[in-house]
């Protein structure tokens, strides 16, 4: 952990990097994101297993995604966003820097998204065995105990929206749901309409999905959400053989067309 | 304050009689790794693991969701279908903080503010709060720096308080609570005298209200100060839910052909979309901006015009935030920058 | 009605649908229930919440005087979701109407005065209700002015109302159009409000200034005003801003510790100097 302090006080005394975007400890020890602007703030910075969110979505930032010298430290999950993102034009090639670790837990300075993706190659793709557990569970139940396992889950939701605010792929300046003309997404918390949000929020991340539970995570009521995007992406891998974060090249199964596809309606 | 002394045995008792009788019992319940306020109808389901439920107990009176009035169209014509107040239960709430007890106080102000809204003051007037002292209390809680105390009897219509022997001291705050008391004669006998004080939780003061109070207003053109307070925050809405004091709402049409309702649902000055008016304009472009607009309403606005500060130190905000928005550690960077 | 539900709106019945310019319509609503219509009334410068059954709620003053009694009206702009859906309604169709809302004109203050009335574009449907209010009463106040002014010929609103205050000997009118919306048979100026008001050089002895038009009008009437020695407590205007309850309880149309709704919409020029210039 001393070596991301260290790397981190270097990299903005020497204003190679005038913004750093890490992890500090927060409330209860828990960890929380932190922009370190000033080398006397690189003491902040923490990076253990603690620092398990998904920070991706703040590299596009109103605030910040200008900014040429900024660097992100980066886990596996945000890692395999940024690729993504890269594959979504949301953010810019050498136009951030990611400071990443290796398994000997080295300490890297990634680039380009060419040095980034060649890194995302050497990590582990897929769920975790307590997620495959859960997974499994779901799948080997019938149609309608499925339909009610979800249904008792989205009468709880309130409809905060934290799952989508803190998804990386969740970059819509607009969302769905804040459309009305027509209002294809109702607004209230009751279940249908939880139901209603949290499905189309699956499918619209078919393909881009990274499997990295942080809405779930980011869930004040810990609803399984994450089980139902996870669900789509094992599907897109499958059907289509898409695994999101793996190219910075555009690839997205449902928004790439390519003229080998086998549907013939849009020729 | 008159106090009773409401036994280990006569508690379940009394709960049980409440279960059984006109009232709808709503109390802590474990769901998983979570407790929150569901309506019980046995008193095994009812947990005392706690320190705060993750949702408030403003629901009991300005639910999340609330159908207004409902309409059927005859082609031109339209019929609607006002409010049936008679059908708001009697609910006895059970296991309320007495931080989310202080809350009502401020919602109402909100919901009395000149004109006066009867949804939100009938399912008030049928609940009896029963608070529950608090003898823990963690790094999110801060309710003595706004006034509060882990045994203040603000809000409650009665309060307990856990004993070592497993009784529960009862204090008896208003009518209401000495009306349900009273039905149940049997059940409370004559307080011992135990010391209140040792029981509760001790909660150290993170900041000076007063100081708050005082130096928030000039803070208000700092832009580069809200900006990086706000920073890390996503602007999803989970700090207002859970908040016992939040009151921000927004007015719904569902309808499916012919028929449908008007809804009240709650909503959020930290969404983006909050303020957006139909031309495009966004008087709150930016997150520093909804977030100041968070603080100063509750540390400036509120005790301005109502009287009342809009915050009771629950800590719900930081813990259900997924990026740790510590609403105490925010203000008190107020006074010491 | 009889209701304790503050949320439940009158039923108003559509009498009579007036377009006035392209996209503006102007209703004429009555009340279906005799009983409101009996009991209702309000003061110029309150607005309400009209609503459609299905799609919602929108904001709009009470663009009729309140002493003209038996109906109210509402003028609006096809914008967004609601405007749409009221944009499509007939004659003889129902809507929703909730209020009085928000504070008054404070126009028994101004009798004896003169009174001077700018406004722009769409935004005359507030200024109508308080300029009919007045000619109403119109022995309680000295001259009445009022300068009006459009993108273009066709934008301006409530073209029979004009002519009708044009051919009073009583008001003085000055309409105006944007530079290059002028037609061939136009006969009134050209040119923004605010230049067209600075050429008039209104007096300011013991005249009220009312104005109400988009921003980037008011932006540049405020001077015209003051370098014409208005002060600050004699110019009024009224604002907008996004609302939903229309009562204040809502929480989002406050700028600073201002709710639109209660402590306005109506300001004078002194209140909004005090509010923050964010919101």
């Amino acid at each position: 952990m001393n070596n991301i302090q260290q790397k981190a006080k270097e990299l903005l005394e020497s204003s190679a990097c005038t913004l750093i975007v890490g992890y500090e400890k927060g409330t209860g020890g828990k960890a929380r994101p932190v922009f370190v602007r000033k080398a006397e703030h690189a003491a902040k910075l923490i990076f253990d297993e603690s620092c398990d969110q998904n920070i991706a979505g703040y590299l596009y930032r109103q605030e910040i995604k200008n900014e040429t010298k900024k660097a992100i430290v980066a886990n596996h999950s945000t890692l395999k966003s940024i690729v993504e993102l890269a594959s979504e034009n949301q953010i810019q090639d050498g136009g951030f820097m990611v400071i990443a670790f290796t398994k000997e837990g080295e300490i890297i300075e990634l680039r380009t998204f060419a040095e980034i993706e060649k890194h995302v190659a050497t990590l582990y793709h897929g769920l975790t065995e307590e997620e495959k557990v859960m997974m499994k569970k779901l799948e080997d139940m019938s149609l309608e105990d499925r339909w009610a396992f979800w249904e008792k889950e989205f009468s709880k939701c309130i409809k905060c929206y934290a799952c989508r605010a803190s998804c990386p792929m969740c970059y819509c300046p607009t969302c769905t749901v804040e459309i009305n003309q027509p209002q294809w997404i109702p607004v209230p918390s009751h279940t249908l309409g939880n139901m209603e949000w949290h499905v189309m929020r699956a499918m619209h991340l078919a393909g881009r999905c990274i499997t990295c539970g942080q809405c779930a995570k980011a869930c004040p009521l810990d609803l399984p959400i994450h089980l139902l995007t996870y669900k789509v992406a094992l599907d897109s891998e499958q059907y289509f053989d898409s695994v999101a974060g793996t190219s910075v090249c555009a690839n997205n199964a449902l928004a790439t067309y390519k003229t080998e596809d086998h549907e013939n309606f849009i020729r | 304050m008159e106090r009773k002394l409401l036994t280990k045995d006569s508690y379940k008792l009394l709960i049980n009689k409440l279960i059984s009788g006109k009232y709808q019992l709503v109390a802590p319940v474990k769901i998983d790794a979570l407790v929150d306020f569901r309506r019980i109808n046995s008193i095994d389901e009812i947990t005392e693991d706690y320190i705060v439920t993750v949702s408030s107990a403003k629901s009991v009176a300005f639910p999340r969701n609330e159908k207004l009035f409902g309409f059927e169209k005859h082609n031109k014509q339209l019929e609607q279908t006002d409010y049936d107040f008679d059908s708001i239960p009697q609910t006895v709430l059970l296991g309320v903080r007495p931080c989310d007890a202080m809350g009502f106080a401020s919602l109402t102000s909100i919901f009395c503010w000149d004109s006066v809204d009867k949804i939100y003051t009938t399912r008030l007037e049928r609940t009896i709060i029963i608070g529950m002292s608090c003898a823990k209390a963690d790094a999110s809680c801060f309710c003595t720096s706004v006034k509060g105390n882990p045994g203040n009897t603000a809000g409650n219509d009665l309060l307990l308080t856990k004993t070592q022997k497993g009784d529960y001291i009862t204090e008896i705050v208003t009518e209401k609570g000495a009306k349900l008391v009273a039905e149940f004669p049997e059940l409370f006998t004559e307080d011992k005298g135990a010391e209140k004080e040792p029981l509760l939780a001790k909660v150290p003061e993170v900041f000076e209200l007063d100081g708050i109070l005082a130096k928030i207003n000039s803070k208000f053109g700092d832009e580069a100060f809200w900006s990086e307070q706000a920073m890390r925050c996503l602007g999803c809405g989970a700090c207002a839910y859970v908040c016992p004091t939040c009151a921000c709402f927004d007015i719904q049409d569902e309808s499916h052909g012919k028929i449908g309702q008007r809804m009240r649902c709650w909503d959020s000055c930290g969404l983006s979309l909050f303020t957006l008016h139909t031309s495009g304009h966004n008087p709150r472009q930016n997150q520093g901006q909804r977030w100041r607009q968070r603080l100063m309403h509750k540390f400036s606005y509120m005790p301005d015009r109502l009287n009342t500060v809009g915050c009771v130190g629950c800590g719900r905000c930081s813990r259900a935030c997924p990026v740790d928005m510590n609403i105490a550690e925010h203000l008190k960077s107020i006074i010491d920058n | 009605m009889e209701t304790q539900n503050i949320y439940l709106p009158y039923l108003m019945e559509i009498e009579k649908v007036s377009e006035e310019a392209p996209f503006v319509k102007t209703f004429r609503l009555k009340f279906i229930n005799p009983e409101d219509a009996e009991s209702f009334s309000f003061r110029t410068g309150q607005f309400g919440e009209y609503s459609v059954a299905g799609v919602g709620e929108s904001t709009f003053c009470i663009a009729s005087a309140p002493t003209r009694r038996g109906y109210i009206e509402c003028t609006f702009r096809k914008a967004g979701r609601v405007t749409t859906a009221l944009s499509d309604m007939e004659e003889g169709s129902t809507l929703g109407f909730r209020g009085p809302y928000g504070n008054v004109f404070p126009i028994d203050e101004w009798k004896g005065k003169s009174l001077l009335f700018i406004a722009g574009g769409i935004a005359l449907p507030p200024m109508r209700s308080v300029i009919w209010n007045c000619l109403d009463l119109r022995e309680n106040f000295k001259d009445i002015t009022i300068v009006y002014g459009a993108k273009s010929v066709a934008d301006l609103v409530y073209k029979e109302e004009l002519r009708l205050w044009d051919e009073r000997p009583d008001v003085k009118l000055v309409t105006t159009v944007d530079p290059g919306g002028e037609t061939p048979d136009w006969k009134g100026e050209v040119g923004f409000v605010p230049t067209v008001l600075d050429k008039l050089a209104p007096k300011s002895e013991n005249t009220i200034a009312i104005v109400c038009g988009p921003p980037i009008m008011i932006k540049f009437t405020f001077p015209i005003l003051e370098k014409y020695g208005f002060a600050d407590d004699m110019v009024y205007t009224t604002l907008e801003n996004r609302m939903k309850c229309g009562f204040g309880k809502c929480g989002r149309c406050n700028v600073g510790k201002t709710y639109v709704c209660k402590d306005g919409p109506v300001f004078s020029l002194k209140q909004l100097k005090q509010m923050p210039d964010e919101y």
